[in-house]
């Protein structure tokens, strides 16, 4: 398959008056063409920044300090800000943002604000762009004639499904989508689900999908990263990841939800809470609440081991075979 | 036979709701006054029988806005019901309160069950010692501005319980003990936003548990809690369940969830119980089409689920709880009905009641059951 994003040591960090909040630490992973990808871990381990970083709209105090993002062969860290801005961002890499669609300006129709994207970003009259918004908006299961309706006119699946079609509005081959489904029921939530895994399926976009809940990334995801305090402990495919888990994190994360089907067996929780990231534990970041800590784990960082082909762990419970 | 739910008191019930309604009006605007059009209301809670026995953890599960919230609240007369009884099962020690105030509460059954919607507002204040809410946000729950002390010792003030400073310490201490936060004097004196999330949670439930209450609604306790943590929070709740002797009316909208704690459930839509019976039952054999919709959407983490589309036995979206569909509310968005022409006449005239299907496990649809049947049961 051919390698469409390449995130190589990504760190992004927030230079707060109380010191450097190291949000993303390290951060590295691949995704192919039309592939998709899962990012998960609790609030706060840097989820969201990734992705702010991954289309570089880091809010200040933050900052990309290190690092390569290379999308389509070229990394993108390199470009100015214009370029960006011009050739990247919407166009080839989108983002579907966390709350979003309650941002939705609330004195324009629906339909205004997705023909602005075609008429800012491609030059199209007024005409042109609403004929788009049309087909777009079909694309995502709306009536068209809703392109006159106000956003407090459309339910919050609705109003979802309008963010998906702006993201997807300039056929970018990358869509970064965090936490599409958080304020939405369970019946909305699968029907949004469904229609991401047809768009992608459709168009072969190659989606992150960002959330903390992995039952979701299940629904569609080939990879999955697992992060936890700014860094990938685990990342794999969606088998290795969910049958075969190796990370005590992930596996105790796994264990901690509970499951519609199948047997009932005991809920585990994680003990504690993530490090402060300003100044993280030494060692491995996880292993104030790991209960295979060995005393190795709180004095160095862990390595990272490809445990098996694509398959790959930050443990010393690993480092060890 | 078709037997209808009724919730009939026992020696074991401590609370029975029947036919509950809590209406909010709409505000009107001038025009409206002068065109005479009549007032309208959020159906909120529309019509809800239910029944918890003593050390029960009842489940009201739903979507958003399907008034589990407004049903947890009108039960403990947090907010005002419209109409309807709300038995319950007093302590001596609230029904001699009650006395030394020379309040008679309404008695409304052999088992010596009071009527809650019946209790003037005046007399509400002894009721708090018996019955408490946990709120779903750890967040807001808590003034920012109190120390957890003082947030913990304020119920015991306002009751007038512990009659020196030194006793309210001691009591607090122990709250804080039993939901963990030990030692209690490294907590007592922080405020909320110095405790991560699952930490305030546990203040809450404090608060709520501190003035020894038998009866808790807990409103989605822990959803807004990582999935990481609240394992441990429930396992506490459950642990002080046993430890207290209490009943939980357990509010989520998270049905795998409801699995592991409740043992019995109800599924609310737009105001109204759809489905009722032991957890078990209703999750492993949904007979309701809305409850059959709910758990076909409920992802698992299973990798698998990938390669296909979930499919989704349901249509359209919530109507407004303002305006109720005729007939059977599901109707709008019920499969079941578009493919049954035999019981479409009834699903759009009449609402249809909840109806046993097995032993305790009741479903409100007009497929079960023989309709002119149970017609004629609702008109006796
Ligand atoms: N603008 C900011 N200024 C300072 N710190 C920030 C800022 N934005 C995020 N952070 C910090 O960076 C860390 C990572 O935050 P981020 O929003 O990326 O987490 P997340 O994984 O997306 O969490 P959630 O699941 O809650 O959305 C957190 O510790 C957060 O407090
Ligand atoms: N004080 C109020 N005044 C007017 N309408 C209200 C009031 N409280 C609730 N409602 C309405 O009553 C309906 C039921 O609300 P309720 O909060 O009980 O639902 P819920 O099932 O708890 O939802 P959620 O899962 O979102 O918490 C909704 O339509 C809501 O907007
Ligand atoms: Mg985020
Ligand atoms: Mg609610």
């Amino acid at each position: 398959m051919e390698t469409l994003l390449e995130v190589k040591d990504l760190k992004t960090y927030f230079y707060t008056t109380k010191g450097v909040v190291k949000a993303v630490d390290g951060v590295s992973f691949s995704l192919g063409k039309g592939e998709v990808m899962g990012l998960a871990g609790e609030s706060g381990c840097g989820k969201s920044t990734t992705a702010y970083s991954l289309i570089r709209l880091v809010p200040p105090p933050g900052k990309i300090v290190g690092g390569k993002i290379i999308f389509e062969g070229k990394n993108i860290l390199e470009l100015s800000d214009e370029d960006f801005r011009k050739k990247y961002r919407w166009k080839k890499i989108s983002m579907i943002f966390q709350g979003a669609m309650n941002a939705l300006n609330p004195v324009y129709t629906i339909g205004d604000q997705l023909a602005e994207v075609f008429m800012l970003h491609e030059g199209l009259t007024k005409t042109e762009a609403m004929s788009k918004v049309y087909e777009l908006l079909e694309m995502v299961g709306i009536d068209p004639k809703r392109a006159r309706s106000y956003p407090h006119e459309l339910s919050g699946g609705m109003k979802q499904r309008v963010m998906i079609a702006m993201a997807l509005a300039l056929n970018p081959p990358l869509v970064i989508a965090d936490e599409p489904t958080t304020a939405l029921d369970v019946v909305v939530q699968a029907q949004i689900m469904n229609l991401l895994k047809k768009l992608q399926r459709e168009k072969n976009v190659s989606i992150i999908l960002i959330t903390h809940d992995l039952s979701l990334i299940a629904e569609i995801a080939d990879k999955v990263a697992i992060m936890y305090a700014g860094k990938v402990v685990e990342y794999g495919t969606a088998e290795q990841i969910y049958l075969n888990p190796q990370h005590p994190y992930t596996q105790a994360l796994l264990r901690s939800i509970p499951r519609l089907r199948g047997e009932i067996s005991k809920l585990e929780w994680i003990p504690g809470t993530p490090p402060d990231l300003i100044a993280p534990p030494p060692g491995c970041r996880f292993a104030p609440r790991c209960k295979f800590r060995m005393d190795i784990c709180t004095k160095e960082e862990p390595p990272t081991i490809e445990v098996e082909p694509g398959h790959i762990v930050s443990c010393w419970l690993h480092a060890k075979k | 036979m078709v037997k209808l739910f009724e919730p009939v008191p026992d020696e074991q019930t401590i609370l029975y709701v029947k036919n509950l309604k809590t209406w909010f009006p709409l505000r009107r605007g001038i025009m409206d006054v002068i065109k005479r059009i009549p007032p309208r209301y959020v159906h909120a809670v529309d019509g809800v029988s239910f029944k918890i026995q003593d050390g029960d953890t009842f489940g009201l599960a739903g979507e958003s806005g399907c008034g589990k919230t407004t049903t947890g609240k009108t039960v403990l007369r947090l907010v005002d019901p419209t109409s309807g009884v709300i038995g319950y099962h007093p302590r001596k020690r609230l029904l001699d309160e009650w006395a030394e105030n020379g309040y008679e509460p309404p008695v409304i059954d052999d088992y010596g069950n009071i009527d809650l919607a019946k209790i003037p507002p005046r007399h509400l204040k002894p009721l708090r010692k018996e019955m408490q809410m946990i709120f779903q946000d750890p967040y807001g729950s808590l003034n920012p501005r109190l120390t957890i002390y003082k947030i913990l010792e304020e119920p015991l003030v306002i009751h007038k319980i512990g009659s020196t400073k030194e006793e309210r310490y001691d009591i607090v201490a122990k709250a804080l003990e039993a939901v963990k936060l030990t030692p209690p004097e490294e907590f007592m004196n922080r405020y909320p936003h110095m405790l991560s999330g699952g930490q305030r949670q546990r203040v809450v439930i404090a608060r709520a548990l501190i003035l020894q209450p038998k009866f808790i609604v807990a409103d989605e306790p822990v959803s807004m809690l990582d999935v990481s943590i609240r394992a441990e929070i429930l396992e506490l709740m459950m642990e002080l369940k046993n430890r207290m002797g209490l009943t939980y009316l357990f509010i989520t909208h998270d049905l795998a969830l409801a699995r592991y704690i409740t043992n019995k459930i109800a599924i609310m839509y737009l105001g109204k119980i759809v489905e009722l019976g032991p957890t078990r039952r209703v999750l492993e054999n949904p007979q309701h089409p809305y409850t059959k919709a709910l758990i076909a959407a409920i992802p698992d983490p299973d990798p698998r689920n990938r390669h296909i589309l979930r499919e989704l036995p349901i249509k359209g979206e919530v109507p407004s709880a303002i305006n109720i569909p005729p007939g059977c509310r599901f109707r709008p968005r019920c499969v079941v009905y578009d493919n049954t022409p035999k019981i479409q006449k009834y699903c759009e005239a009449i609402e249809p009641p909840l109806i046993e299907v097995e032993k305790d496990h009741y479903v409100s649809c007009w497929m079960h059951g023989e309709p002119e049947e149970i017609i004629k049961l609702l008109k006796k």
